[in-house]
């Protein structure tokens, strides 16, 4: 590996995803910091939440979908011989587009999660340091025992970070965890996601532009390559303020100042 | 005033004035044969459940028949008058217990397999199969109980042990015939849980077998519950297997490998036989399909209350 520097968590080399014979992704080379916010932005259908799920190996869950190249996590490729992909979502873990609490109590939402992975401490602590990092502890502290589901959109998706959150991963990888929300409960979920940066690493996907540049340290711009094959790939990737105000490539501009997209 | 269409929308007919309602034909029919259809299944019941409670009457009704001794007595010896129903009772139990030894643990276990682990491929192949072995008529399974299953547990406990006609017999045929029944029901209800709760616990860390018995699992609980009590009522209404391999005769034994008669198992014996209409023993067959209505009713609604604590509701 080229750079075995210890400021980032993931690294991406010559990653393609395909689902079968179809090829999603091509060609992607970045690396993430460690303890920033990484967004990828760019058109629907471009990959984008392919690419995230390929950082946790979500991907093979699909039926047919494999990945050549590789992704690095602290330095070990998480596509290597023998890495167990259980243990890398357990260092990877993920919130999705749509809030998917289990249906079972707020307090077994979060609790699941650690006992699978053997807690033995005082799970009441647990439940409420996450529920706390996740800003939802204050609304559901009298109603730990009530299923999940009976929360608003906004509050089950932050209990969904706080179920993340209860495992101690590493990085969250979250995608596009706001499209479903109001713009009250997104702003939650974004100062959210400021605190959170100190513990862990983030990489969110986003249609919004917007919330690109308001949450995000780096952003990578994703377009399908232009060469008919109708894969994406990342086409500019850098810091978040120059991606929005000096992108060097064309298309990035165009696509951050709504001309197009 | 009506309204004209133009160009490629002049293919809608005019439109009327107002908003009042219109008459829709085709909804009022269709909805006519639909109440139809659903009134036709209650009256179906309900006269099933007149019948058996007008002729069952009949039968208490008969100064030699005491409610308390039929619910209590040991014998059901109709020909000296003792009318005791609990040795058909517990030998319809004791073999449906039996069945659903085998059918419960090899039946979720198979829905589990074939919903969380079987390729699309072998889901595709195995699951008709499954459904084709439950359509195989009864009396195929009955005599494979008499000709295989009983020979077998003979030579395994003993000729003196194992009686010719036995519950434990029909009771493991029984299960083998429920078995594909709870499998293929439990199987829909685990595969109706969305692939989001799936994810959820795979993005956790979890193993195949986590979010297969932890999250897939107790997500179907009420359809695999279902399952389960379609299942118990098919062992304890079924006939056609306990009549060939378990029946000799109503014998009051919680041994599994005596014989014994189940109520269906009486009752179509006695129905073979030349009963005269309107005598005790022709009406007394009322009375145990009345009791035996009674029984899968009670465990229908116990079962269902015990769902309604325990299941998971997702959306
Ligand atoms: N499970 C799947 N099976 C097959 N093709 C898929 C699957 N998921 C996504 N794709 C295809 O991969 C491409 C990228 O999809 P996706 O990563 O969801 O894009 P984005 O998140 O940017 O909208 C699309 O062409 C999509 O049709
Ligand atoms: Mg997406």
């Amino acid at each position: 590996m080229d750079t075995l520097d210890n400021r980032y968590v993931i690294q991406a080399r010559n990653l393609g995803i395909y689902y079968g014979d179809f090829k999603a992704v091509t060609d992607v080379n970045m690396d993430i910091e460690r303890n920033k916010i990484t967004a990828i932005i760019g058109p629907s259908g471009c990959g984008k939440s392919t690419l995230l799920r390929a950082f946790n190996r979500m991907n093979e869950l699909v039926p047919g979908a494999r990945a050549e190249g590789q992704v690095f996590f602290d330095g070990e490729d998480l596509y290597a011989k023998g890495v167990d992909p259980v243990e890398v979502r357990h260092r990877i873990g993920m919130v999705f587009q749509k809030p998917n609490p289990f249906p079972k109590s707020i307090y077994e939402n979060i609790a699941w999660g650690a006992r699978i992975h053997g807690f033995r401490g005082n799970m009441d602590k647990l439940v409420e340091h996450s529920l706390r990092q996740a800003a939802l502890w204050d609304e559901v502290k009298d109603i730990l025992h009530r299923s999940g589901l009976a929360l608003s959109g906004g509050q089950q998706q932050r209990l969904c970070i706080a179920r993340a959150i209860a495992v101690q991963p590493e990085v969250i990888l979250m995608d596009e965890p706001a499209s479903a929300l109001d713009p009250i409960a997104t702003l939650k979920i974004e100062e959210l996601m400021q605190d959170l940066k100190k513990d862990y690493t983030i990489v969110i996907v986003t249609h919004n532009m917007q919330q690109a540049a308001r949450v995000s340290d780096y952003t990578a711009m994703m377009m399908l390559v232009n060469d008919g094959s109708r894969a994406g790939t990342v086409i500019e990737f850098g810091e978040t303020t120059k991606i929005f105000t000096r992108p060097s490539d064309k298309r990035t501009e165009d696509y951050v100042t709504g001309r197009f997209g | 005033m009506t309204k004209k269409y133009n160009g490629e929308a002049s293919g809608y007919p005019l439109r009327e004035e107002g908003l009042r309602k219109r008459p829709r034909a085709g909804e009022i029919l269709i909805q006519s044969i639909l109440f139809f259809a659903g009134f036709f299944s209650i009256f179906t019941t309900l006269g099933i459940v007149y019948e058996l409670g007008k002729e069952a009457l009949l039968f208490f009704r008969t100064p030699e028949v005491k409610l308390w001794d039929f619910l209590t007595g040991t014998a059901w010896q109709p020909h000296i008058n003792q009318f005791g129903i609990l040795p058909l009772v517990t030998s319809t139990f004791i073999t449906s217990a039996i069945a659903m030894t085998i059918a419960i643990p090899l039946g979720l276990a198979a829905a589990v397999y074939l919903s969380e682990y079987a390729t699309e491929k072998v889901r595709k192949t195995l699951k008709p199969i499954l459904e084709i072995l439950a359509g195989i008529p009864t009396i195929v399974y009955g005599y494979f109980a008499l000709m295989f299953v009983t020979p077998l547990l003979r030579s395994i406990f003993g000729r003196d042990v194992v009686e010719i006609y036995n519950m434990a017999s029909g009771g493991l045929v029984m299960g083998i015939l429920i078995l594909p029944l709870v499998a293929s029901m439990s199987e829909d209800a685990l595969n109706a849980v969305p692939l989001a709760l799936r994810e959820a616990a795979y993005g956790l860390g979890a193993t195949k077998l986590e979010v297969a018995l932890k999250v897939v699992f107790p997500a179907a609980l009420s359809g695999i519950a279902a399952a389960i009590i379609v299942g118990v009522s098919r062992a304890i209404g079924e006939t056609m297997i306990v009549a060939v391999a378990v029946g000799a005769g109503p014998n009051f034994t919680f041994n599994p490998f005596r014989g014994a008669e189940t109520m269906t198992g009486h009752i179509v014996r006695m129905s073979g036989g030349d009963l005269s209409y309107d005598s005790i023993d022709y009406n007394s067959i009322f009375a145990i399909g009345l009791m035996l209505f009674f029984i899968t009713l009670t465990l229908n609604i116990i079962s269902q209350r015990i769902v309604q604590r325990f299941r998971e509701v997702y959306e």
